[in-house]
């Protein structure tokens, strides 16, 4: 069946099976591959995107659900200056990611938490806020920094 | 720092990491990433039971299916030519027997996962369904899944050649235990299961295989630590020579050691690409990934502690069933032996030790090496001991260790199991993490009513591992099927920008950074004009990749060698073109200038395109300006330290929280402390 998905503000049409996943769409149809598969059900939060500003995990979501919706992936996100989002620029400065496989997800969830906490989130906020988001390498605490230094960039800028 | 203006030397900095723009940005390639041309997929067909005669495996309906190109079984697999995957150690003195491992099961399924049939499909989707269409009868037979249930008489047998289910029988033993025993004056015991894990990776495995006919030869990319070993492996497995094979694993989402191992799969995409004639792509599922990735641990110790009554350790005996699987994995037998017994004195003066391990076959995922592999098990064992050594005395936990601690050494020191610790000062760690604890505070306090009524409690870990591995010669020894020196290749371009090409493979640890930290540190460059590449075995020297802590400690020292004879080439080529004699030419912060009168000199970047051009050269000197190394340590690594949690406990639910949590760990000079750090976070908290 016919959708149509704005993603990253370029609008595409497809033909696809009713079962497609969002994530599947978003990785086979369109080649934007920067968004990961984790775990298939929802628990680690690799393909989290945004579907009209929210943060989704989307593969469990199916392509036809975000019909006619906004998508943003990892690689939509933008800032100012040298193109990095601050969150983005964040983890590389605190050292938030080694593998870099939760990192996009992990991003794009944070960009959300950011977006809905007006000042600097506490510690526990941040962990509270990304308990959708699993992580291996880094044992979270340069991702809770992280987190915590771009909102405090993002206040003082 | 050349033209540069940088004050601090790259060596010892915290560099960004290079790896982190491709990263944060979506650019990465990782395995299933990849679209080739024709590209077809595979899904696997797995026992839904732990142990199983296969009956019958009924695959035309699926293969009738729209867009499935083809469904195959192990026989189709054996008669291609795939044979069984080989375990890669073979333990001496141990009686370790090897039973055959199709990569598709043939008569038989001996665990949950294990593989029946795979089929071939235009679409994963396609191939999944397909998947579900193969019709497999089972007659299910009776299964063990506890090691030591799997030795008791009658336990069903999972292999003909295995009787009582056996995979082997090693022990380590040095000074006189029984002695050790009789003199005690006190003695305990424990029975410690360390529980069978699944080591989780974000990423789960992929495989995706290119199969030539013209040229007869593969490339396979896939989740691999070290795609050098894949190449050889699956060279002995598939009948494809080596050299017609390219494995490649530049971008892996994490590994822990379960990205070691050969696993059926990588043959199963290389049969499957011959079979079809197209590119052929496997993506594992987390599901999948639970049960026929490898599992960690899963040992159960049986140990007793013989102390004297001021809490010296006399001796420590144990018999440890190690619950191999169903099949032995690549490293596995070395697990719960060499990386396991040998450590068992940890950073004690422990006189005598004896330690039985019985390797098992049971009806469960195959074990192998998990992060740590075999020393946390062993690290674990020890310290529980101590602390019911202390216990029985009535001593304090910190008190039995201070008694126990190896002075400090420089020069080695040899423990009972047989291996000689390199340098070590315990003491000190011991005593900072104590007083970072306020331990001293917190003992006092113990047993006071908490305003909160809740309880806390302290706990010390000390150890010491065996890291950097290792001699290729004990490797050999241990019945390693490999060396286990490194290789590195550097390789200035004629703009005096710098490739290196290592035979490790990092996956997150990044040593993409800090290898470049020290090419420009030793040749006086820029961070920026240094890329490091790995993982592609047409790219990079023969190693044998990431994992037992040795990328940076022994791949490092093949880069330090290789640098070496850089220095000592442009040694040669500077003295030619300063009319000098070689032996008045110093190489310093990136010049190679003439002893005494720095203005006179040559930066690296003019003698390296000095040598490509090769207009203006000595004789007797080859063109080009790289080098190759190879670095064989004498022996491995002992880092060690101090861990203290502080827990508390909610005795009316029954909720644990972890309140404090110290490591102290000796990690000698950092080459970016950001990266270091960043590894501990990782390694306490997994």
């Amino acid at each position: 069946m016919k959708v149509t998905l704005t993603v990253n503000g370029s609008t595409h049409t497809r033909d696809v099976e009713p079962r497609t996943l969002l994530v599947d769409f978003l990785r086979d149809e369109l080649g934007l591959t920067g968004t990961n598969v984790g775990c298939d059900t929802t628990q680690c939060g690799a393909c989290t995107v945004h579907l009209d500003g929210r943060a989704v995990k989307c593969c469990t979501l199916l392509a036809v659900q975000a019909d006619g919706r906004e998508v943003t992936t990892i690689e939509g996100l933008t800032g100012d200056g040298d193109g990095l989002h601050p969150l983005q620029a964040a983890f590389r400065d605190e050292h938030g990611l080694q593998c870099g496989y939760c990192t996009p997800g992990m991003i794009m969830a944070a960009v959300e938490l950011l977006e809905r906490h007006d000042g600097v989130p506490s510690e526990r906020e941040v962990r509270h806020g990304l308990d959708g988001n699993l992580c291996r390498c880094t044992g979270y605490e340069n991702i809770v920094d992280a987190v915590r230094a771009a909102a405090a960039e993002t206040q003082s800028g | 720092m050349g033209e540069g203006t940088a004050t601090t030397r790259p060596f010892g900095s915290s560099v960004k990491r290079v790896e982190d723009p491709k990263l944060i940005t979506g650019q990465v390639q990782y395995v299933d990433d990849l679209v080739l041309p024709g590209m077809a997929h595979m899904a696997v067909v797995r026992s839904p039971h732990a142990h199983a005669r296969i009956e019958g495996v009924e695959t035309g309906d699926a293969a009738s299916m729209p867009g499935v190109l083809g469904v195959f079984t192990g026989p189709d697999l054996a008669d291609a030519g795939f044979g069984p995957i080989p375990c890669a150690w073979n333990l001496p003195d141990a009686e370790l027997v090897m039973p055959e491992h199709p990569p598709v099961a043939i008569d038989r399924v001996r665990y949950v996962g294990d593989a029946v049939a795979i089929v071939v499909a235009e679409t994963a989707y396609g191939a999944r369904d397909a998947a579900e269409a193969v019709e497999v009868r089972y007659e299910e037979l009776p299964a063990v899944t506890g090691a030591r249930d799997a030795l008791a008489d009658g336990a069903p047998r999972l292999h003909e050649d295995a009787p009582g289910n056996r995979a082997f029988h090693w022990t380590v033993s040095g000074g006189d235990v029984d002695a050790a025993f009789e003199q005690a004056e006190v003695v305990v015991r424990d029975e410690i299961v360390n529980q069978r894990l699944v080591p989780s990776a974000m990423e789960p495995r992929r495989a995706l295989a290119r199969w030539n006919a013209a040229e007869e030869d593969v490339t396979l990319w896939v989740t691999s630590q070290n795609p050098h070993i894949a190449r050889f492996l699956l060279s002995l497995d598939t009948g494809i020579p080596e050299h017609r094979i390219r494995v490649i694993s530049t971008d892996i989402g994490g590994g822990f050691g379960s990205k070691i191992p050969h696993y059926p799969e990588d043959s199963m995409v290389i049969f499957a690409s011959q079979a079809v004639g197209r590119p052929v792509k496997w993506t594992e599922s987390r599901s999948e990934n639970c049960q026929a990735t490898i599992h960690g641990r899963d040992q159960l110790q049986e140990v007793e502690m013989a102390a004297a009554s001021d809490g010296r350790i006399l001796g420590l005996r144990a018999t440890t069933h190690a619950n191999m699987g169903a099949y032995l994995s690549t490293a596995a037998p070395g697990v719960p032996t060499i990386l396991h017994g040998l450590m068992l004195s940890n950073c004690y003066d422990i006189p005598a030790v004896h330690e039985d391990v019985i390797g098992v076959f049971t009806n469960t995922t195959p074990t192998d090496a998990y992060r740590g592999a075999g020393r946390p098990e062993a690290i674990f064992l020890v310290e529980r001991m101590v602390d019911l050594v202390a216990r029985e005395l009535g001593m304090d936990p910190a008190d039995v260790r201070r008694e126990n601690l190896i002075p400090p050494f420089e020069d080695g020191h040899d423990v009972a199991t047989g291996i000689t610790y390199d340098t070590g000062n315990y003491g000190p760690a011991f005593e900072r993490a104590l007083e970072m604890a306020d331990y001293d505070e917190f003992r006092r306090a113990r047993g006071e009513e908490s305003e909160d009524g809740k309880l806390r409690g302290i706990g010390l870990s000390s150890y010491v591992e065996i890291c950097g591995l290792g001699p290729s010669e004990v490797a050999g020894a241990v019945g390693f099927g490999g060396g286990l020196w490194e290789s590195a290749i550097v390789r200035f371009h004629p703009s005096g920008k710098v490739n290196v090409f290592v035979g490790v493979n990092p996956h997150g640890q990044g040593e993409e950074t800090t290898f470049a930290q020290i090419v420009a540190d030793e040749m006086g460059i820029p961070v920026e004009d240094v890329e490091v590449k790995h993982g592609d075995t047409d790219e990079t020297p023969m190693g044998w990749g990431t994992y037992g802590s040795r990328t940076t400690a022994v791949g490092g020292g093949a880069l330090m060698g290789a640098l070496g004879k850089l220095k000592e080439k442009g040694k040669k080529v500077a003295a030619h073109l300063l009319e000098a004699s070689e032996e008045d030419v110093v190489f310093e912060d990136g010049r190679f200038h003439v002893r005494g009168a720095p203005d006179v000199g040559k930066s690296v970047q003019e003698v390296a395109l000095a040598a490509y051009t090769a207009w203006d050269y000595p004789d007797d000197l080859e063109p080009g300006f790289e080098a190759s190394a190879f670095f064989d340590p004498s022996n491995f690594v002992y880092p060690f330290g101090t861990h203290i949690a502080v827990v508390e406990v909610d005795p009316e639910t029954g909720e644990i929280a972890l309140e404090r949590y110290i490591a102290v760990d000796d990690v000698g000079p950092q080459i970016n402390p950001m990266i270091v750090e960043g590894q501990v976070h990782g390694g306490v908290v997994q």
